[in-house]
This record gives C-alpha cells, sequence and structure tokens, in this order.
C-alpha cells in the first residue's frame, strides 16, 4: 500500500483552545480507518483540518507527498447529519447533482447526460434510485444518510471522510451504512469517525483513538482493548 | 380606476414599481427566508437611513444616499461577522441604530425646516419618480440576472457552503455578492414600502410560497406572483381610500400569509384524520 496522506506534528487551535495536539499518522491507498474518542476530542476539527477547512498552527498535511492542490487526490466528504438544513427546498437528485457543478461558476449551467447518468450510479450504488425525486424533507435518517455519501460518491473519490454517518439513524439503516461503507472500501480509502465502536471494530483495518493528540493506534481490536482497560484516561469513561 | 391610470403618470409609474419590487421580493425573498438573513436585511434597511439624511444635508438624491449605506452596511456586516466572534445579532443591532442615528443626525444638522422623510420610512408608491424608476429597473435587471443565470450555483450554496468550498468553489466570495444583492433590493423597495417595512416584502411573500411548494424554482415564481398581489392591491386600496400604501401592503400581506397558513394547516390536519 502506498502512502496518500501523511500528517506530521499537527496542531489546531480555535481561539486558546487547543484542539489537536502533535498528530502524526499516515493514511495509506486502501486503508480502512476508524477514529474513535469523546465528544470534544476533535475527531471532526482532524477531518476538517485534512480537507482544508482549518488551519493548522503548527505540522504539515500532505497528499501523496505534495500539496492537495499540486496532487490528484480527490477527497470525498460526508458531513455530520445535523449540519444541514433538512428542510431546504431540494430534492435528492439536485442534492447529487451538486457534485457535479464545475470549479469555475459556468453562466446557465447545464448539467450533462453523462453527469446525470453518473449522479444515476451512484443513487443505485446507495439504494436511492426510485426516491430521486423526493424533497429531502420526506427523507428518514438513514436515507438522508445515504443522499450525503452518495454525493460524497459522485465526485469519484480517492478517499471518503465521514463523520458520524450513523448518526440519527435506525438500527435497521446503520447496519445498512456499515455494509455499503465496507463494500466502497474495495475501491477507495475510507476514514470514518463514529461512536458505535464495536461496529467498527469488528469492521476497520485500522482504529484510531483520538483526544487532542493520539492516544493509541493501530489494530482494532488492540485499541479497543486499550481503550477499556484505561478507563480513567476516558472521560465519563465512554468514547 | 382604468381611466385613472391612462390619465395619470403617477399611477403607472406606480403599477411599474409593483412589478419590479415583486420580482425582487421573490427572487432575494426566497433566498433570505431559507438563509434565515431577514434580521440582516433589516439592518441593511435601516442603516440605509443614514444615506438618505446625508442626501438631504448635501443635496443630492437621497435614495442615492439609501443605496451607497446599504451597500456599505452589507459588506461591513459580513466583513466584521467573519472576522470576529461577536454574535451576528449584536453586530446587526449596531448598525440598525447607527444608520438611524446617523439619518436622524444628518437631518437635524439641515438649516430650516426638516425635510419630510415619511416616504423613505414608510414608503408611498404612489410617489416613484422616472428617477427612482430607472433605479429600481436596473437594479431589478441586474439581480435578477445573478439569481438566474447562476441558479444551481445559489441553490447548492445556500444547501451547503462547506460542500462547495471543498470543492474548490470561493465561497466567501458568493457570500459578498448574496450581501450586495440583498443591499441593492432593500433599495429597490425602499420607494414602495419603505426603510421599516422592507423586511415585510422580503419576507412575507416567500414565506407564503414556502407554505405552498418544496421546490426552490416554484417558491421564487410562487413568490413573486404573491408580491404582485401585495403591491397590487395595496395600491389600488391606498389610491381609493388614500392610507398609507407600504402600510396597506404589509397589512394585506400578513392577511394573506396567515390564511394560507389557516387553510394548509386545516388540509393537513383533514389529511391526517382521514388517515
Amino acid at each position: 500500500m502506498s502512502e496518500l496522506i501523511k500528517i506530521e506534528d499537527v496542531s489546531v487551535k480555535y481561539g486558546n483552545i487547543e484542539a489537536l495536539r502533535d498528530l502524526n499518522f499516515t493514511i495509506e491507498e486502501g486503508d480502512y480507518i476508524g477514529i474513535i474518542g469523546p465528544n470534544g476530542g476533535g475527531k471532526s476539527t482532524l477531518l476538517k483540518t485534512i480537507l482544508g477547512l482549518v488551519k493548522p498552527y503548527k505540522g504539515t498535511i500532505t497528499f501523496k507527498e505534495t500539496s492537495l492542490k499540486k496532487s490528484n487526490v480527490k477527497i470525498g466528504y460526508v458531513p455530520q447529519i445535523n449540519e444541514l438544513n433538512r428542510k431546504f427546498p431540494i430534492t435528492v437528485k439536485e442534492v447529487i447533482l451538486s457534485a457535479k457543478l464545475p470549479i469555475n461558476m459556468a453562466i446557465f449551467h447545464k448539467y450533462s447526460e453523462k453527469d446525470i447518468q453518473e449522479v444515476e450510479g451512484v443513487l443505485s450504488t446507495v439504494g436511492l434510485l426510485d426516491i430521486q425525486h423526493r424533497h429531502i424533507s420526506e427523507l428518514s435518517g438513514g436515507e438522508f444518510q445515504k443522499m450525503l455519501i452518495a454525493r460524497a460518491l459522485a465526485s469519484n473519490p480517492d478517499i471518503l471522510l465521514l463523520d458520524e454517518p450513523t448518526s440519527l439513524v435506525d438500527m435497521n439503516s446503520q447496519k445498512q451504512i456499515y455494509s455499503l461503507i465496507k463494500s466502497l472500501n474495495e475501491n477507495m480509502t475510507i476514514v470514518i469517525i463514529t461512536h458505535h465502536v464495536k461496529e467498527i471494530t469488528k469492521q476497520a483495518k485500522k482504529l484510531i483513538w483520538l483526544e487532542k493528540n493520539i492516544k493509541s493506534c493501530g489494530d482494532p481490536f488492540e485499541v479497543y482493548k486499550f481503550a477499556y482497560l484505561n478507563p480513567t484516561e476516558q472521560p465519563g469513561g465512554k468514547l | 380606476m382604468l381611466e385613472a391610470i391612462l390619465e395619470y403618470q403617477f399611477l403607472r409609474y406606480a403599477i411599474i414599481a409593483s412589478f419590479l419590487v415583486s420580482i425582487i421580493s421573490g427572487l432575494i425573498g426566497v433566498i433570505i427566508v431559507e438563509k434565515k438573513l431577514v434580521m440582516m436585511t433589516g439592518g441593511i434597511a435601516h442603516t440605509s437611513y443614514g444615506g438618505v439624511g446625508l442626501g438631504y444635508l448635501l443635496g443630492f438624491e437621497p435614495i442615492i444616499g439609501a443605496f451607497i449605506f446599504s451597500i456599505l452596511a452589507a459588506l461591513g456586516i459580513g466583513i466584521i461577522n467573519n472576522r470576529t466572534t461577536g454574535h451576528k445579532d449584536v453586530m446587526i443591532a449596531m448598525f440598525w441604530s447607527l444608520g438611524m442615528s446617523l439619518g436622524i443626525l444628518f437631518i437635524s444638522f439641515m438649516p430650516g425646516y426638516p425635510p419630510d422623510v415619511t416616504s423613505y420610512l414608510f414608503g408611498n408608491i404612489l410617489s416613484v419618480t422616472t428617477l427612482n424608476l430607472v433605479m429600481m429597473l436596473s437594479i431589478t435587471v441586474i439581480v435578477a440576472i445573478i439569481i438566474i443565470a447562476y441558479y444551481h450555483d445559489w441553490k447548492a450554496h445556500l444547501f451547503d457552503p462547506e460542500f462547495m468550498k471543498i470543492k474548490g468553489r470561493k465561497t466567501k466570495t458568493m457570500e459578498n455578492i448574496l450581501m450586495i444583492l440583498i443591499a441593492l433590493s432593500v433599495v429597490v423597495l425602499i420607494r414602495v414600502v419603505g426603510i421599516i417595512l422592507v423586511i415585510a416584502m422580503l419576507s412575507i411573500p416567500a414565506a407564503t410560497a414556502s407554505l405552498i411548494s418544496r421546490r426552490f424554482h416554484i417558491r421564487m415564481i410562487l413568490a413573486i406572483g404573491f408580491g404582485l398581489l401585495f403591491t397590487l392591491l395595496g395600491l389600488v386600496i391606498s389610491y381609493l381610500t388614500g392610507y398609507p400604501s407600504g402600510a396597506v401592503i404589509v397589512v394585506f400581506a400578513f392577511i394573506v400569509y396567515l390564511s394560507v397558513y389557516l387553510i394548509q394547516k386545516r388540509i393537513f390536519f383533514k389529511n391526517k384524520v382521514l388517515q
């Protein structure tokens, strides 16, 4: 496996509050990394730093040994469901099509047949083709999450970053989403933040326990054991 | 009334102004309501009063002053909001009260009797001048082209600006353009409903449309229709009774919103009972 993203000595602050401290790890092509840790431990900040939405005050992040712009690495991102307005007047298909908009705004842009076919392809992958014309307010939590995954997939990413894709989702949908992510890992790298520790321990290739810095990293079962053998290190004893 | 329209220029101007105001209210209003920018729009509108006062004091057209102050307020609120950790509503309140205060001060500096600023504060669709109309038409065309030509971009940006930023879009530029479009829309509306009632025309038609449709473009079209209904009926009532047009338009708009809301609730309740 070759190196895809390298995070070296990365530290992030929000005002005077430190969110991440001296983070070092590598994401390799084909990886399936689960990130666990308590609330406020910097998990979402880590993803946003990789995406370039948050600037670290120290350290560097390289993509195939260069910057994100110079590398050909394409990142797909699935945000937390509660960050979005679920009553916004837009349909499922329109949300996915937004991934096909060109980087530079084009006057009177019209989606091509190829764009529409690709969007229908990803809708089929996540099982939402039948409800593509439905308004997003009519979707269940699980369907909404699958729609966000489909939007991320529509830009043909090399790596998919998912921020708690199974929160606010029923048990049945959780299973479907984990199964979908597992199948996606056959073709792309996955980094997922989750509170479902047992599920991700069974599925991921690598687990990171993050609490501002890395408390433990490596084999999922080893990290899981370490976390539960060191309950004093866990605020509230909960990951 | 038809004879009067043919006879009097001010009535023809008022009808043209109603159309322009409706288009602006429909296009920008839906964005303002969806992006929860109603109070910010109120802040921009009230700041423009400083420009009206400056116009009177220095002897230039007050609406030009309102135009300049609106743009400065829109950009100012946006920039300060992005660069400080202060609460957005505090920033809006400061611009809101500063603009009004400057307007009052500038007018008090004028020698002799103060001018009648009622038509700027409460609007008067029957007093629209040729200059007002030219300005309103130019701004409406600019705003409409920018919204319609980049329709998909606006919709994607309003739904999830973070996703568009990750895609490589200049989202801050889009935010600034949106602020300028809101400021321009405020200027168009001032002559018709007045500074104090601008937020009503930029929110009630869009809010009424949102009760009926869940499609973005349909909401815009419906909001334009509601805007037209409110302004034309307000104009007729105002012409026939002599009541202030701005206030009549807003009261009528609120009644329509409430009626649609109650009808919709009744239909929803009936459907639930049937199920």
